[in-house]
């Protein structure tokens, strides 16, 4: 079904008058995009389209906190709740998330709670602390944050994922508290915003350019602060295993979520961390046992890796 | 075909929110149009209570044993203390203040914990309540049947542990649980009432709009209970024993039978000390006697329901001359205290053998009164399909019911109740929901395989020894035999009871 709507669209291309039975608003991600970058089924922040102007920046578009709760209607709740189940359905397009969560949860808490000099065994280490989660989708990673005690701020440059975050998040009152934001990275240093940690876990390699995106992650964290960052390696395996195998042979991933190319080797990462005067500290690797179906964590960075550094005290 | 849906709504919604704006006027709630481009903000009302329906973590449903093992094992550890817990029990006795005292007779409702349980107490803190009451160790056991052809005796110097088993009364567990749960600072609530109904809200974005809006805790459990009270809690754990109510209110499903059999429990008196368990496999069923201290030992006697009743009703004259029957040599002889033959081909068994193995046949203490009412329980083999539902758990008996011929029904429940407590740790430190499936999924996993397999090991047992048969006979005097002399063997079915190994397997 997936393929006779991509071919489809290519027919759209070259056929522009024959669009009758397919909604002009299908076509959108190809008017700004070659083919080749298309990624129509990816539910991850799109790359800016090449040559396209920023994003304007006019006084009007200061984010301000508005209630949103009180305004929808329940006719407007039931619409997003239709459309908006796949991110928290566990057995979904997201369950490799799901399943890799706690694993990569663990390493956060037992890093962060490390470089903040926190009590391991307390429930909430991170009380009082300011973190900000790029790209945060639906609230995966933002809400077992805010569990742990810490101020968490989502962003997400997809305002579908910004409402599916809020509304579930409202639904814990323990998790009710975390701001979401439908902004970028680049916005929120414009607002000169400081958390004492950025974590941005598997967006990297959809950002268009990768270093500009970690000297914004860098601004953003006060002097001293940590960084965490995750995302797949550019190897033959990850190739194998995390597009091929992911992608095309089991299905985890919709087809199209990740390019290779795109993907960063450890020790690139490292460099433009280390250029946005970020220091990588630790770093971990992702391992999935077939038999046992639970993600572990290991030495082995060749597919998954998440990387904590520090920002250099100024 | 989702893709296909979403963007075809998606426009959709815009235009609704744009006409929204003209009838909502109140201009603290202004949305702007969502291009992505502009920032929109989306941020809710702080969550006021609208109702003051209290809200929990965990509601225990059942203050049992299994129960009170899970909420004193949550208060022990440091990552699942700040949790509140509530306690549904109509059971008095719970919120009882009066102490056991040392000169009541001993209660026939006894358990034998195992080692394994032991040290789960001791982790806890509990374990010191239990011994200011009346315990006893038992560090010796001997099983040997009706046709007198084989025994076994097992010692707790065979795995170099110092004791098989305790056996502790029931009411003295479940009092030393509470009190180490009063001593800690831990924030619970018991309720004295029964659970009457449960409603578990969907999964939060599936469900219909009202019970998103008008309920802020929208996700979590809500339980009415009897007495009118209602309370809301993200897990809700079914420790309510074998009948479980909150098994039937989350649908989940049993397989099991009943045993043609019901067990007869009371306590006695006998002239001698006792400190070694022994249980004699009768036609009808096995009969066991377990040391309870100060020359008490509990007798719990397995037989047909009839044979149960008469027994149950004839005088206690009589009923001691039975139970001294059925452990000495009434239905049949005493077994030879042989030994396989020194020397001979059979010479390098013993080179490794235990020292039980050398310990000739004993006859157990003779009884000379009885202590205590007689009850009867029917017995039945129950393992509920799941153990886990949205936001609900099962423990204990209310997951699992065994024949008591082995003494493990209680610990394969504090098993749960250990392991349940340290995957809720595990949640909480990786900041889960504690109520998620994935979380108690793994709980289940855990002890569904050790569960099965102890049950399916005890039915076997069950029937094997309820055909009295000549062949089969034998081959269960060679099963004696065997045990008795191939050490490893017989220290691997000890390792097995006592708790120590999860699975029945030579690892």
């Amino acid at each position: 079904m997936a393929s006779k709507l991509l071919l489809s669209q290519l027919r759209n291309i070259t056929r522009p008058t024959h669009h009758r039975l397919i909604n002009p608003n299908f076509i959108f991600p190809l008017k700004n995009q070659t083919l080749i970058h298309s990624r129509p089924y990816s539910d991850a922040p799109q790359p800016p389209p090449v040559g396209s102007k920023p994003p304007p920046t006019n006084a009007d578009s200061a984010p301000t906190h508005k209630k949103i709760s009180s305004s929808l209607n329940q006719a407007e709740l039931a619409k997003f709740s239709a459309i908006a189940e796949t991110w928290w359905d566990a057995e979904g397009p997201f369950k490799p998330l799901h399943v890799m969560n706690p694993t990569r949860l663990a390493f956060i808490r037992s890093t962060l709670c490390r470089h903040f000099g926190k009590d391991p065994y307390s429930a909430k280490p991170f009380e009082g602390l300011k973190f900000v989660d790029v790209g945060c989708g639906g609230g995966i990673l933002s809400e077992p944050l805010a569990r742990m005690g810490a101020t968490v701020t989502g962003i997400d440059a997809v305002e579908k994922n910004i409402n599916i975050a809020r509304l579930h998040a409202d639904l814990d009152p323990g998790t009710s508290s975390i701001e979401y934001l439908c902004t970028t990275a680049e916005t929120l240093v414009e607002e000169q915003r400081k958390f004492d940690a950025v974590l941005a876990l598997e967006v990297i390699e959809h950002v268009a350019e990768p270093a500009e995106f970690c000297k914004s992650l860098s601004a953003l964290t006060v002097s001293g602060g940590a960084n965490v960052i995750s995302t797949i390696n550019r190897s033959m395996r990850a190739y194998a295993t995390a597009i091929v195998v992911a992608e095309y042979l089991l299905h985890w991933l919709p087809k199209g979520t990740h390019e290779w190319s795109s993907f960063l080797t450890p020790e690139e990462l490292v460099l433009i961390l280390q250029r946005a005067s970020i220091s990588v500290q630790e770093m971990a690797g992702f391992v999935y046992n077939p038999l046992t179906g639970k993600w572990s964590l290991s030495d082995d960075i060749s597919v998954n890796f998440i990387a904590y550094g520090t920002k250099n005290i100024e | 075909m989702n893709r296909a849906i979403v963007r075809r709504i998606t426009p959709n919604i815009r235009t609704w929110r744009s006409t929204l704006k003209t009838f909502c006027s109140d201009t603290s709630e202004k949305l702007h149009g969502s291009d992505g481009d502009k920032a929109v903000t989306v941020k809710s009302s702080s969550l006021d209570s609208t109702d003051n329906v209290p809200q929990y973590d965990v509601a225990i449903v059942g203050g049992g044993m299994v129960g009170m093992a899970l909420a004193c094992s949550l208060a022990s550890m440091p990552l699942t203390k700040h949790l509140n817990v509530a306690i549904i029990d109509s059971n008095p006795a719970l919120l009882a203040r009066d102490n056991i005292k040392k000169e009541d007779a001993p209660d026939p409702r006894v358990s034998t914990v195992t080692p394994a349980t032991i040290s789960f107490f001791k982790g806890m803190g509990a374990w010191q309540y239990v011994q200011l009451h009346r315990h006893a160790f038992f560090d010796r056991m001997q099983v040997w049947d009706y046709t007198g052809l084989g025994y076994t005796r097992y010692s707790a110097r065979d795995v170099d542990k110092a004791v098989l088993g305790c056996v502790v009364e029931n009411k003295v567990l479940q009092r030393s649980l509470l009190s180490c749960m009063e001593d800690s600072d831990v924030k619970k609530k018991i309720y004295p009432s029964r659970l009457n109904s449960m409603t578990l809200h969907k999964s939060s974005l599936l469900s219909g709009t009202d019970s998103i809006s008008s309920e802020p805790s929208g996700s979590l459990a809500k339980l009415n209970l009897s007495d009118g009270d209602c309370l809301y809690a993200k897990l809700v754990v079914g420790a309510d024993g074998s009948k479980s109510h909150v098994r039937k209110l989350a649908g989940i499903s049993t397989t099991g039978w009943k045993y043609p059999q019901n067990a007869i429990i009371c306590t006695v008196e006998h002239t001698e000390d006792n400190r070694c368990a022994w249980q004699r496999f009768l036609r009808t069923g096995p009969i066991a006697l377990l040391p309870m201290g100060d020359n008490y030992s509990n007798i719990v006697w397995t037989m047909g329901p009839q044979q149960a009743a008469d027994r149950r009703s004839m005088n206690e004259a009589d009923f001691l001359k039975a139970v001294n029957d059925a452990l000495d040599d009434g239905h049949g002889p005493h077994p030879q205290s042989e030994r396989i033959g020194d020397g001979g081909i059979l010479a390098w068994l013993r080179s490794d053998e235990t020292s039980s193995a050398s310990e000739h046949f004993e006859v157990p203490p003779r009884i000379t009164k009885l202590a205590s009412d007689r009850m009867v329980f029917p017995l039945s083999l129950m393992h509920a399909n799941n153990y886990v539902s949205k936001r609900v758990v099962l423990i204990g008996d209310a997951a699992h019911t065994v024949h008591p011929l082995a003494g493990q029904g209680v610990n394969l429940g504090f098993g749960d109740a250990n392991s349940l407590s340290r995957v809720i740790a595990e949640g909480v430190a990786v900041g889960s929901d504690i109520g998620e499936m994935a979380l108690l999924k793994r709980y289940e996993s855990e002890r569904k395989a050790a569960n099965i397999a102890m049950m399916a090991i005890l039915d076997g047992f069950q029937k094997a020894y309820s055909i009295d048969f000549g062949p089969l006979n034998v081959l269960r005097a060679a099963a004696f035999h065997g045990v008795n002399y191939i050490s490893p063997l017989k220290k691997n079915i000890i390792s097995y009871a006592s708790g120590e190994q999860r699975l029945p397997l030579f690892t």
